[in-house]
C-alpha cells in the first residue's frame, strides 16, 4: 500500500477502502494487545495489563478514522514515524479464550 | 578591548577555569554510574557526594549536560498534587528549591508566583476542591478562588473565554514558582563535579552487565566500566535502557511541546494552567510568554515539533487571553515523555540487585529535580526504597497499588 509524506502537518495516511486522509482525522488508539490469557497469574495480570514494548522501532497500533468510523492496524516506527505497512484484520485477529 | 581578552585571543582560554572540569579517560572502576546527565542525574551525584560520602561516581551523558527534559520543560514547580504521596514528595521538593541557589551558590532565578489552575467545568470544579482539601492535610498552601478573582489575578484573561468554556473558578497554589531550568543542572552539576564527580558527556551507554543476578558494570561507546550500582535517571530513553537489563515497564513516550513569544514588557506575575483547554502558561523573567501543551496525541521517540502544536495551542490561548493574538511565537520545541498509566514517577529499586530506577517522568519531572536526586541518593547509599518514594517504587504495578495522579499531574486527560 503507498503511503505519502509530506511536511509533518499535511500527513497522509493511505489506508485501504478511504484512501489517503490527513492523519488529522485518525484518533490513537494505542498498541495492538495480546490475546487475553485464561486463568491469568497476579503477576501475568500486571504484565498484560500496564507492561508495553516502550522501546523505539516497529509497533503494531490501532488508528480510528473519525470521519468514516473505520479502525485500522498501522505497523509504524516509533522512531522515524513511517507508517511501514497496514496489517489486515486477519493478522491481528485471535480467538477469544473461554473464560 | 581589554588587555585580558587580547591576551585571551592570542594565548587561548585553555588555561581559563572552567564551569565544569574536563574528566579525562574512563576510569575503569566507579562506585556508583548514574546514566543521564540531566538535573535529576546531576542532583543524584551532588546528594551521594554531599550526604553519603560516596564520591567515586560517573555520569554518563549521551549529548550534553542538561540539554534533554530538564532543558526543555516550562520550568514550573508546585506541589498542588491530588494523592498525599504525590502531594509529599512534590512539597518536599518545593522546599529544597527555596533554598537551592544559596546551597549550590548560583542564581536560580527561582520566583513565587502563585499558580492558577482554572476550572471550566463542575467535574473540573470537583477536581480542585478535592486538591485543595489533599494539599491543606499535607499542610501545603492551596484554596479555591472565584471567577472574580482569577480575572483580578490575571491581566488580560477573558472570564467568558471567548463564550464557549467560560471560568468558574480556580484552584489557587500560593506556593507555585518558575525557575531557570539549565541553572538547576549546572549548579547540581558543578558542585557534584566540585566533590569529585566526575561528568563525561557524548558517552552513550550501549549495555549494562549483570552477572549472579546484580550489576557488574556498563558498555559505554567509550570503554567498559565496572561498577556496583547502575542508576538510570534518562527519562525519555528508560525503555532503551531497562530493555539492556530486560526489565519490563509500563512507560510509552509520547512527545511533549512548548513555545516562547516575543518578549513583552512584564505584565503577568503568575503561573496560570487550564486543563480544560489544554494550556499552561507564565512569563519569563526576560519578558516571553511560556506556553506548553499536552502530550501529542500518539506514541514517538523524536524531539520534532510541529505546526499541529503551535495552532492548537494559538486557538485555546487566544480565547482565554485575547491579546495574545498579537504575538509572535519565536521558538517552539519539544521533549520525550516517559508516560506512566496512573501519572506518577518509578523510582527505586527493582528486582535486579543493584540497578536503580528514575523514570516515569512524564510531564512533572523538572519539579522534582532536588528531591529525586536526594531521595535516590539515600535510596543508592542504604540499598532501600526511602520512605517518600517507597509509593512510586516499581513493583507497585504488580501489587496492583497504584498512585492516581491523572487529575493533578499533567493537562489535558
Amino acid at each position: 500500500m503507498r503511503l505519502q509524506w509530506g511536511i509533518d502537518a499535511m500527513r497522509i495516511i493511505d489506508c485501504p477502502l478511504i484512501g489517503p486522509r490527513p492523519v488529522a482525522e485518525f484518533n490513537y488508539g494505542g498498541a495492538v494487545g495480546e490475546p487475553p490469557i485464561v486463568d491469568p497469574t497476579p503477576d501475568q495480570l500486571a504484565a498484560q495489563v500496564f507492561y508495553r514494548a516502550g522501546a523505539p522501532g516497529l509497533l503494531r497500533e490501532w488508528w480510528y478514522h473519525r470521519p468514516t468510523g473505520r479502525w485500522f492496524v498501522l505497523e509504524r516506527d516509533t522512531a522515524t514515524d513511517r507508517v511501514h505497512r497496514i496489517v489486515t484484520p486477519e493478522e491481528v485477529a485471535h480467538a477469544i479464550p473461554m473464560l | 578591548m581589554s588587555l585580558h581578552l587580547l591576551k585571551l585571543g592570542l594565548k587561548g582560554t585553555d588555561d581559563e577555569p572552567r564551569f565544569f572540569p574536563q574528566p579525562g579517560e574512563l576510569k575503569s572502576r566507579y562506585d556508583v554510574v548514574i546514566i543521564g546527565g540531566g538535573g535529576h542525574g546531576l542532583a543524584c551525584a551532588y546528594y551521594l557526594a554531599r550526604d553519603h560520602g560516596i564520591r567515586n561516581v560517573a555520569v554518563l551523558e549521551q549529548g550534553y549536560l542538561g540539554g534533554g527534559n530538564t532543558g526543555r520543560n516550562t520550568t514550573i514547580v508546585r506541589s498542588n498534587y491530588l494523592t498525599p504521596e504525590g502531594v509529599r514528595f512534590y512539597d518536599a521538593s518545593l522546599r529544597l528549591f527555596q533554598d537551592l541557589s544559596e546551597d549550590l551558590d548560583i542564581n536560580l532565578f527561582y520566583s513565587t508566583r502563585g499558580h492558577y489552575t482554572l476550572a471550566h467545568s463542575d467535574d473540573a470544579m470537583r477536581t480542585m476542591r478535592w486538591r485543595a482539601e489533599v494539599n491543606r492535610h499535607q499542610g501545603v498552601e492551596s484554596w479555591m478562588v472565584d471567577r472574580d478573582q482569577v480575572a483580578e489575578a490575571v491581566p488580560g484573561l477573558d472570564p467568558d473565554c471567548g463564550g464557549s468554556r467560560p471560568v468558574m473558578g480556580a484552584l489557587y497554589h500560593a506556593p507555585g514558582a518558575v525557575a531557570r531550568h539549565d541553572a538547576v543542572a549546572w549548579g547540581y552539576g558543578r558542585a557534584a563535579a566540585a566533590r569529585g564527580v566526575e561528568l563525561h558527556q557524548k558517552t552513550r551507554v550501549t549495555g549494562i552487565q549483570q552477572y549472579g543476578g546484580r550489576v557488574r558494570g556498563v558498555t559505554t561507546d567509550r570503554g567498559t566500566i565496572e561498577c556496583d550500582s547502575v542508576i538510570s535517571m534518562v527519562a525519555g530513553s528508560t525503555p532503551t535502557i531497562t530493555d539492556m537489563v530486560g526489565l519490563p515497564t509500563p512507560i510509552e513516550i509520547f512527545p511533549l511541546q512548548a513555545c516562547v513569544t516575543e518578549p513583552v514588557k512584564p505584565f503577568l506575575n503568575t503561573i496560570v494552567v487550564s486543563g480544560s483547554l489544554h494550556l499552561y502558561l507564565s512569563q519569563s523573567s526576560r519578558g516571553e510568554l511560556v506556553m506548553g501543551s499536552a502530550v501529542d496525541p500518539f506514541v514517538l521517540h523524536s524531539t520534532r515539533s510541529t505546526f499541529d502544536f503551535v495552532e492548537g495551542l494559538a486557538d485555546n490561548i487566544v480565547d482565554l487571553m485575547p491579546f495574545t493574538a498579537r504575538l509572535r511565537v519565536v521558538r517552539q520545541w519539544a521533549g520525550m515523555s516517559d508516560l506512566t498509566p496512573d501519572f506518577a514517577p518509578i523510582m527505586g529499586t527493582t528486582p535486579l540487585s543493584g540497578f536503580y530506577l528514575d523514570a516515569g517522568w512524564g510531564t512533572w519531572g523538572f519539579k522534582a529535580t532536588p528531591i529525586s536526586g536526594k531521595t535516590m541518593a539515600e535510596t543508592v547509599a542504604t540499598g532501600r526504597n526511602h520512605e517518600l518514594i517507597e509509593p512510586f517504587r516499581y513493583t507497585r504495578f504488580r501489587d496492583f497499588e497504584l498512585v492516581g495522579e491523572k487529575g493533578a499531574a499533567s493537562v489535558g486527560h
